[in-house]
C-alpha cells in the first residue's frame, strides 16, 4: 500500500525520489510502527480550493492523490485557467478583480454550498488568513483546511502575535505595537523607535504593504503607499511600525502539528534574497545555520504552537542578524508559497498533512523521522521586467511555454500552460521552479541549466535576473542577506556580463544562425533549374554589432559544421543540431554543448538569442550591408524624454498633479496599481505638464503615455 | 589585358608595306577600346561623385549599390550601360552620360533570376527620358518571355521636360509593360526617393508598392502645384510619405526605415514569391513540425463573445516559425493580410482583426484584401482565410462610399479564385461577410468551423428584435436563436463547414489539406476577362 502511494508522489514530484528511495525504510517502519495506511484513513469527499494559479494546481495534485475529489472557483480572467481544467469541478465565481471574486467571501461560500464540499483549501494569499472566513465555514461544518480562526487572528495580528511569541519565549524584535492612526503619529513614532523603521500592514504579509523608512519624508510616503496597499490587499488598512534591523538573513522554520498536541519542526528555509520584501530564490537547508541554532530556532517554534494550542502546517518566519541573534518576525498560518523545497529536503508532502491534520489524524512522523536530504533551491519565475527595479510587472500570452522536466531533479510548481495569459489582475508568478541536488553546489547547477532550458515567450520575466544570482560568487559562498539585490547590484539589474570569451561564443552562433538562414533561403525544395546558375554558399564575412561592441566574424561551411572565428576564437559548430524552429537549442560547440534559445530573427540581420539566460540583440550584416549603412547618415530617432509613459499594464490608483502644474524631476506624479502592487511613476525631467492623459481608475497599457510635458 | 595585346601588335608591326595601315587599325583599336573603358566608368560613376556623395547626404544609396545589395554576390548583369538619352534641345547634347538615368539588367535573388530597374537620380535627377523608358521596357519583355518577376527601384523627379511628349510616350510604353506582365510575372515597386506625376502610375499597377521611411514620396501634383491652386502648404512627406501611403491611402503595402533594411526585406519578401504564373509557388525546407498538435490555439478565442482578442497570435501560431510577412500592416487593421508559409509552401493568409473595429468589413478592408486574393489567385498561392466577421460596417458614410460595390469586388475575388482555398471559422461568420469571407458557397475547398464558431445570418439580439417585433419576450426568443445558431452545428448539419475541429488541431490539418489540394484542377469558363465591379 505504502509503496503504491509513493509510487504516485513520484510521478509528481521527481525531486522527492532520492529522497524517497533513501529513506524509505525509515518512513516504512514508522508507518508500520503507527499501524495507519493512509489510504485506509479517512478523508475528505470534496475539497474546494479557494485559490487560484500555482497553488490551487498544487493543492489538486495532492488531493487528487489521496482520493478527494476538487473543486476549482474561478473569476472572469481565469476562466481558461489551468486549475480549472485540472479540477474535477469549477465554480464561476465572479468578475475579475479579487475583491469580487477570490476575495469574495459570500461567493466563495455560495460555491462551497453549491458543490456540497466537505472542505476548503484556502491555498496562500487571498482567504487563507481570513478569520471571519473560518469562522463561517466552522458554523456550517465544512473544515477549513488550516488553522482555527482563533490562532489566525492571533497570529495574523502583528501587535498580538508579538504578545503571544513573547510569553512562549520566543525572541522578539523592539518595536511599537501600537495601530498608527495617521501620518503625524506615523513620523512620531518612527523617531522614537529611530530609523530606520518598518512600516507594515496589521493584516499583512508576503511582501505587501510593507515599507522601509529611513527619514521623515519616507515615512510619510510610507505611510500612504502601505495603507493603501493594505486596503487593497487585505482589506484592512491598520498598518504598524517596528525597527528595522538592518542586512539580517530572513530564516523561517516550517511546523507541523496535529489536534492531538503533537508537533515538529521541518527544519528550516533561507528566504534572504528578496526584492521589495518578496522572496525571489529560498532554499533548504540554510547554509547560515549549524545544528544548535537550527534545534533552538525549532524550540521555539515548537513552544509557540503549544502556546496557541495550534495545529495544521505553519511558518515562523525569523530574522537573523550576522550573530546568529534571531528574532521572532512574524508566524504564518498557512502554506508558504516555499513550501516545496521543504517537502523536497524533507520527503514530506505537507499538504497530504494539512489534509490529514484537518480531518484530525494525528502526526504520523516523528521528530526523529525528519532529516535533511541534499539540498533544494526554489527559483520564482515571475512575468516581471527585471531590468527595471528588480522586476516591474508584465503581461501578456504565454504564445510558448515549456518546462523544463527532462532535467532530472526538477520540480515545476505552475498555474499556467501554453497560451495562458497573464492578467493584471492578480500577482505575477508564474511558477516556481525548484531543483533538488544531493548538496548545494549541484542544486544551484541543476536550477541553472533547468533556468536555460525554461522556454516562456510572450511575457518579459526574471530569469535573467534569478540566473545572474545564482552565477553571483556571493550567492555561491552562501552569504546571503535580505539586502543582497541592493548590494550585489547597486545600479540596478542590467544584465549578465559575459566574459570576453562567452561574448565571442554568443557572436559566433549568431552569425552561424544567419549563415545557416541563409543557406536556407535559397534551398527550394521544388525548384532546382536554378540551382546550376546560383553559388553555393560557403564563406561569410560578417559584422556583428553587439550592444557597443562589433565584432568582424569569420564563418565557413564544412563537412557537416560551421567554423567561426571570432578574434583569436575559433569554433566549430555542428549542423545538425541547427534548427529555427524548435525553442531550445542545443550545440556542439568545440565538443560541448551549449543551451542557446531564439526568441526572434530578421533578415536585415536582427537576431534575439537567449544566453545564459538572458536576452541580446544581435545586428548581423555582410561586409557589403555595413559598406552602405557607412555611406548613409544615421537616423536620429525624435524620442522625446517629456513623454512619461506607462511602464507596465495597470490601473490609475491615484493622480498627483494637474494639467499645467510645474513639477520637478523625480516628483511624484501618479500612482499605478499592477498586480496589487502601487508603483509611483515619478517625472523625468523638470518642467510643465502639457497634458494629462488618465484620470483616476483608467486602465493603462505598457507604453501609453500618461503625461506629457512641455 | 586587350590593350597591352594591342600595344605589343602594333610595336611588333614593323613591315615597311603594311606598317602604317596597321599601326592606324591599332591606334584605332587602342581609341576604341579605352573609349569602352572610358564610357563604363562614366557610366558606373553615374551623376558624377558630387551628386552621389549629395545622394548618401539624404540618407539614399545610389541606384548601383541598390543592386549590390539586392541581388546575390556578383550575379547583376546589367543592360544597355551605353544608351544615351536621344535629346538635342536646350543645350541637352553637350549633357550626356552613358546609360543615362537608369540602371537596367538582371541579377539573382536568393539564386533566383530576377529583373532590375533601378532609377538613378544623380543623372537628371532620375527623370525619364524615351531611353530611360525604353531601357526599362527591354528588361520587362524579357522579364515576360523568360517568366521571372520585375523589381523597380524607384527614385526619379518625374517626366524628363526637355524631351516633352516623347517622355510622356515612355511613361506610357512602361505603364503598357506594366499591364501586360499584370498576372504573368510579379511585380514589386520599391519606392526610394521622388516619385512624382504620371510615374506614379507604374507602381500602382505593379502588384506591390513598398516605400522607405522620409526618404521616399509619392504623389500626382507636388506641394507647389498645391500651393498654387489651393493654396494649401503641405510638406512633400505630409502630402505623398510612406507614413500618409500606408495608413490612410493604402496606396502603399509597406514601408521600411531605411534602404538597407528595404533591400534585404525585398529580397526575404521574393523567397514567398513564383517566377511567373507557370511557376510553382516555392517550398522552402521547413523546420517546424507539421504533424502535431498546437495547444496554444486553444485559449486565443476569449470565453465572453464580445471580447476581442488579436487574430494574428492564431495566424502566428499556425504558420512556420511564426514568420509572417504582412502586407499593409497599418491600413484598413480590420483585416489581416499576408504570406506566410505553411510546411514550407508559401501560402496568402486573409484574416478578420476583431482587435480593430471587431473585424467588420468595411470599404478598405474590402479593397485591401480583394486586391491581395487576386494577386494570391493569379500566381496559384493557396489562401487561408481565417473568418471572425460581424458583417459589414453599418453606416451612412459606408452606404454613401459605396461599401456595396467595394464589398462585391471581395466577393468578386473570392468566388473567381480558382487556387486551393481553405478557410476557418473561429468565431462570428455572420450573413454577407460570411459569404464573402471563402465560404462553401464560393467554391471553398475545405471549409472549417472552431468550436467558437457561429454561422448564421445576424447576431441573436438583432435577429431576435427583427423575428420578434413587438413581442414581450423578445429575450426569452433571443435564447432561443441563440441556441440554435450561435454554434457551429447549424452550418455543420447543412454541409457548410466540412468538419468542426480543435483549434490545436488546425495547423496540421491545413497542411495535411494544402498537400492534398496541390494537384487541385480548377478552371473558369473561358473569357477574355471578368468585369470586377471597380
Amino acid at each position: 500500500m505504502v509503496l503504491k502511494k509513493l509510487f504516485v508522489w513520484r510521478s509528481s514530484c521527481t525531486c522527492c525520489n532520492i529522497f524517497r528511495e533513501k529513506f524509505l525504510h525509515v518512513q516504512k517502519r514508522h508507518l508500520h510502527l503507527s499501524g495507519v495506511l493512509e489510504t485506509n484513513e479517512a478523508t475528505f469527499k470534496k475539497v474546494l480550493i479557494a485559490n487560484r494559479g500555482e497553488i490551487a494546481c498544487r493543492i489538486i495534485r495532492t488531493a487528487k492523490k489521496m482520493g478527494i475529489k476538487t473543486v476549482a472557483v474561478y473569476s472572469v480572467a481565469d476562466s481558461q485557467a489551468k486549475h480549472v481544467k485540472m479540477a474535477d469541478e469549477a465554480v464561476f465565481i465572479g468578475p475579475s478583480s479579487a475583491i469580487e471574486s477570490y476575495l469574495n467571501v459570500d461567493k466563495i461560500l455560495e460555491a462551497v454550498r453549491k458543490t456540497n464540499a466537505d472542505a476548503v483549501h484556502p491555498g496562500y494569499g487571498f482567504l487563507s488568513e481570513n478569520r471571519e472566513f473560518v469562522k463561517i465555514l466552522e458554523s456550517e461544518n465544512v473544515v477549513f483546511i488550516g488553522p482555527t480562526a482563533d490562532a489566525i487572528c492571533r497570529m495574523g495580528d502583528k501587535l498580538e502575535s508579538k504578545r503571544t511569541a513573547l510569553a512562549a519565549g520566543v525572541n522578539v524584535i523592539p518595536g511599537c505595537d501600537r495601530i498608527v492612526k495617521d501620518l503625524h503619529q506615523c513620523v512620531r513614532i518612527s523617531r522614537d523607535i529611530g530609523y530606520p523603521v518598518m512600516i507594515k500592514a496589521s493584516a499583512g504579509g508576503g511582501g505587501k504593504g510593507m515599507r522601509v523608512a529611513r527619514n521623515d519624508q519616507e515615512a510619510r510616503e510610507g505611510f500612504l503607499l502601505a495603507s493603501q496597499e493594505a486596503k487593497s490587499g487585505f482589506g484592512d488598512d491598520r498598518l504598524l511600525i517596528e525597527k528595522y534591523v538592518e542586512d539580517p538573513r530572513h530564516i523561517e522554520i516550517q511546523i507541523l502539528a496535529d489536534t492531538h498536541g503533537n508537533v515538529i519542526y521541518l527544519n528550516e528555509r533561507e528566504c534572504s534574497i528578496q526584492r521589495r520584501n518578496q522572496k525571489v530564490i529560498e532554499e533548504a537547508p540554510s547554509v547560515f545555520l549549524d545544528k544548535t541554532t537550527r534545534r533552538a530556532m525549532g524550540v521555539q517554534s515548537i513552544s509557540l504552537c503549544k502556546k496557541l494550542k495550534y495545529f495544521s502546517a505553519g511558518t515562523i518566519e525569523f530574522l537573523i542578524d550576522k550573530h546568529k541573534n534571531f528574532y521572532f518576525l512574524e508566524m504564518n498560518t498557512r502554506l508558504q508559497v516555499e513550501h516545496p523545497v521543504t517537502e523536497c529536503t524533507t520527503g514530506i508532502d505537507l499538504v497530504e498533512q494539512m489534509f490529514r491534520i484537518a480531518k484530525g489524524h494525528p502526526l504520523n512522523i516523528s521528530q526523529e523521522d525528519i532529516g535533511i536530504n541534499g539540498w533544494a533551491i526554489e527559483t520564482r519565475i515571475y512575468a516581471e521586467d527585471p531590468y527595471k527595479s528588480f522586476g516591474l510587472p508584465s503581461i501578456g500570452r504565454l504564445h510558448e511555454y515549456k518546462e523544463p522536466h527532462h532535467i532530472p531533479g526538477v520540480r515545476c510548481d505552475s498555474g499556467v500552460e501554453e497560451g495562458s495569459k497573464i492578467s493584471m489582475y492578480y500577482d505575477p508568478l508564474i511558477s516556481k521552479l525548484i531543483c533538488h541536488g544531493e548538496n548545494r553546489q549541484e542544486a544551484i547547477e541543476k536550477s541553472i541549466k533547468a533556468l536555460d532550458s525554461y522556454v516562456i515567450r510572450g511575457i518579459t520575466h526574471n530569469i535573467p535576473l534569478l540566473r545572474d544570482i545564482l552565477m553571483q560568487d556571493q550567492y555561491k559562498k552562501g552569504s546571503l542577506s535580505t539586502s543582497f539585490l541592493p548590494e550585489v547590484y547597486p545600479e540596478g539589474f542590467k544584465g549578465l556580463n559575459l566574459q570576453e570569451k562567452e561574448k565571442h561564443k554568443l557572436v559566433g552562433v549568431g552569425c552561424v544562425l544567419f549563415a545557416a538562414n541563409q543557406v536556407r533561403s535559397r534551398n527550394f525544395l521544388n525548384i532546382f533549374e536554378f540551382k546550376k546558375r546560383s553559388k553555393v554558399l560557403q564563406n561569410w564575412d560578417l559584422h556583428v554589432i553587439l550592444g557597443d561592441e562589433v565584432f568582424q566574424v569569420d564563418v565557413s561551411d564544412c563537412n557537416g559544421r560551421f567554423v567561426c572565428k571570432v578574434d583569436e576564437n575559433v569554433f566549430n559548430i555542428d549542423k545538425s543540431n541547427i534548427n529555427f524552429a524548435k525553442p531550445i537549442l542545443e550545440l556542439n560547440i568545440n565538443g560541448e554543448i551549449n543551451i542557446f534559445q531564439i526568441l526572434s530573427k530578421n533578415v536585415t540581420g536582427v537576431f534575439e538569442l537567449i544566453f545564459y539566460g538572458n536576452n541580446y540583440k544581435l545586428k548581423i550584416l555582410s561586409q557589403k550591408a555595413v559598406k552602405y549603412f557607412s555611406l548613409i547618415p544615421k537616423k536620429t530617432n525624435n524620442y522625446k524624454a517629456n513623454k512619461i509613459k506607462s511602464p507596465m499594464s495597470g490601473l490609475v490608483k491615484s493622480v498627483l498633479c494637474s494639467e499645467g502644474d510645474s513639477v520637478l524631476d523625480g516628483q511624484e506624479l501618479c500612482v499605478l496599481e499592477a498586480m496589487k502592487m502601487q508603483n509611483l511613476i515619478v517625472a523625468p525631467s523638470s518642467g510643465k505638464i502639457k497634458e494629462l492623459n488618465i484620470e483616476v481608475g483608467d486602465k493603462v497599457s505598457a507604453g501609453d503615455v500618461l503625461i506629457q510635458l512641455e | 589585358m586587350l590593350l597591352k595585346n594591342f600595344y605589343k601588335l602594333v610595336l611588333r608591326s614593323k613591315g615597311p608595306i603594311n606598317s602604317n595601315r596597321n599601326v592606324e587599325t591599332a591606334a584605332h583599336s587602342i581609341k576604341i577600346f579605352e573609349k569602352i573603358k572610358q564610357k563604363r566608368q562614366e557610366a558606373l560613376r553615374g551623376g558624377g561623385l558630387e551628386r552621389i556623395e549629395n545622394q548618401h547626404k539624404k540618407g539614399k544609396l545610389t541606384a548601383r549599390e541598390r543592386i549590390d545589395l539586392f541581388c546575390d554576390d556578383e550575379s547583376f548583369v546589367e543592360y544597355d550601360m551605353f544608351m544615351e538619352h536621344t535629346c538635342t534641345d536646350f543645350g541637352m547634347d553637350k549633357r550626356k552620360f552613358p546609360g543615362d538615368s537608369v540602371v537596367t539588367g538582371h541579377g539573382l535573388v536568393n539564386g533566383r533570376p530576377v529583373f532590375i530597374f533601378s532609377q538613378d537620380a544623380t543623372v537628371f535627377g532620375g527623370s525619364l527620358s524615351s531611353v530611360h523608358a525604353r531601357k526599362i521596357c527591354k528588361i520587362m519583355d524579357q522579364a515576360i518571355s523568360v517568366g521571372a518577376p520585375v523589381v523597380g527601384l524607384n527614385d526619379s523627379g518625374g517626366a524628363r521636360i526637355q524631351e516633352g511628349v516623347e517622355s510622356l510616350a515612355g511613361y506610357a510604353d512602361i505603364f503598357q509593360k506594366n499591364v501586360l506582365a499584370s498576372g504573368v510575372i510579379p511585380q514589386i515597386s520599391l519606392i526610394m526617393g521622388p516619385c512624382a506625376g504620371g510615374a506614379v502610375y507604374s507602381p500602382a499597377i505593379t502588384d506591390f508598392t513598398f516605400m522607405v521611411e522620409d526618404t521616399s514620396c509619392l504623389f500626382i501634383t507636388g506641394p507647389d502645384v498645391i500651393k498654387s491652386v489651393t493654396n494649401e502648404d503641405v510638406t512633400s512627406q505630409e502630402l505623398g510619405g510612406s507614413k500618409v501611403h500606408t495608413e490612410v491611402s493604402g496606396v502603399a503595402h509597406r514601408s521600411f526605415e531605411n534602404d538597407i533594411d528595404a533591400l534585404l526585406q525585398l529580397r526575404e519578401f521574393m523567397g514567398f514569391l513564383p517566377q511567373s504564373n507557370q511557376s510553382p509557388v516555392p517550398i522552402r525546407a521547413c523546420d517546424d513540425a507539421c504533424d502535431s498538435d498546437v495547444p496554444v490555439l486553444e485559449t486565443v478565442i476569449p470565453p465572453v463573445t464580445t471580447a476581442p482578442y488579436d487574430m494574428l497570435d492564431i495566424i502566428l501560431a499556425i504558420v512556420d516559425e511564426r514568420d509572417f510577412f504582412e502586407i499593409m500592416p497599418k491600413y484598413a487593421r480590420n483585416i489581416i493580410v499576408g504570406f506566410a508559409r505553411m510546411n514550407g509552401r508559401t501560402v496568402g493568409i486573409v484574416a478578420n482583426q476583431p482587435k480593430v473595429a471587431a473585424g467588420c468589413l468595411d470599404i478598405n478592408a474590402s479593397v485591401k484584401a480583394a486586391r491581395f486574393v487576386r494577386f494570391c489567385d493569379a500566381f496559384n498561392i493557396s489562401l487561408i482565410t481565417l473568418v471572425d466577421v460581424p458583417g459589414f460596417l453599418p453606416g451612412v458614410h459606408q452606404e454613401h462610399n459605396g461599401c456595396i460595390r467595394h464589398g462585391a469586388k471581395l466577393l468578386f475575388a473570392y468566388a473567381e479564385a480558382t487556387v486551393p482555398k481553405l478557410t476557418v471559422i473561429t468565431r462570428k461568420a455572420y450573413g454577407g461577410a460570411y459569404i464573402t469571407s471563402s465560404s462553401k458557397h464560393l467554391r471553398g475547398d475545405v471549409n472549417y468551423a472552431w468550436p467558437s464558431a457561429e454561422v448564421a445570418v445576424m447576431g441573436a439580439k438583432s435577429a431576435a428584435s427583427v423575428l420578434y417585433k413587438g413581442k414581450s419576450n423578445v429575450d426569452e426568443l433571443e435564447k432561443e436563436y441563440i441556441d440554435k445558431f450561435t454554434s457551429p452545428f447549424s452550418a455543420a448539419q447543412k454541409g457548410y463547414v466540412d468538419d468542426i475541429i480543435e483549434p490545436r488541431t488546425t495547423r496540421w490539418r491545413l497542411c495535411r489539406d494544402l498537400d492534398l489540394l496541390e494537384t487541385k484542377k480548377l478552371t473558369n469558363p473561358p473569357k477574355k476577362h471578368g468585369n470586377i465591379p471597380l
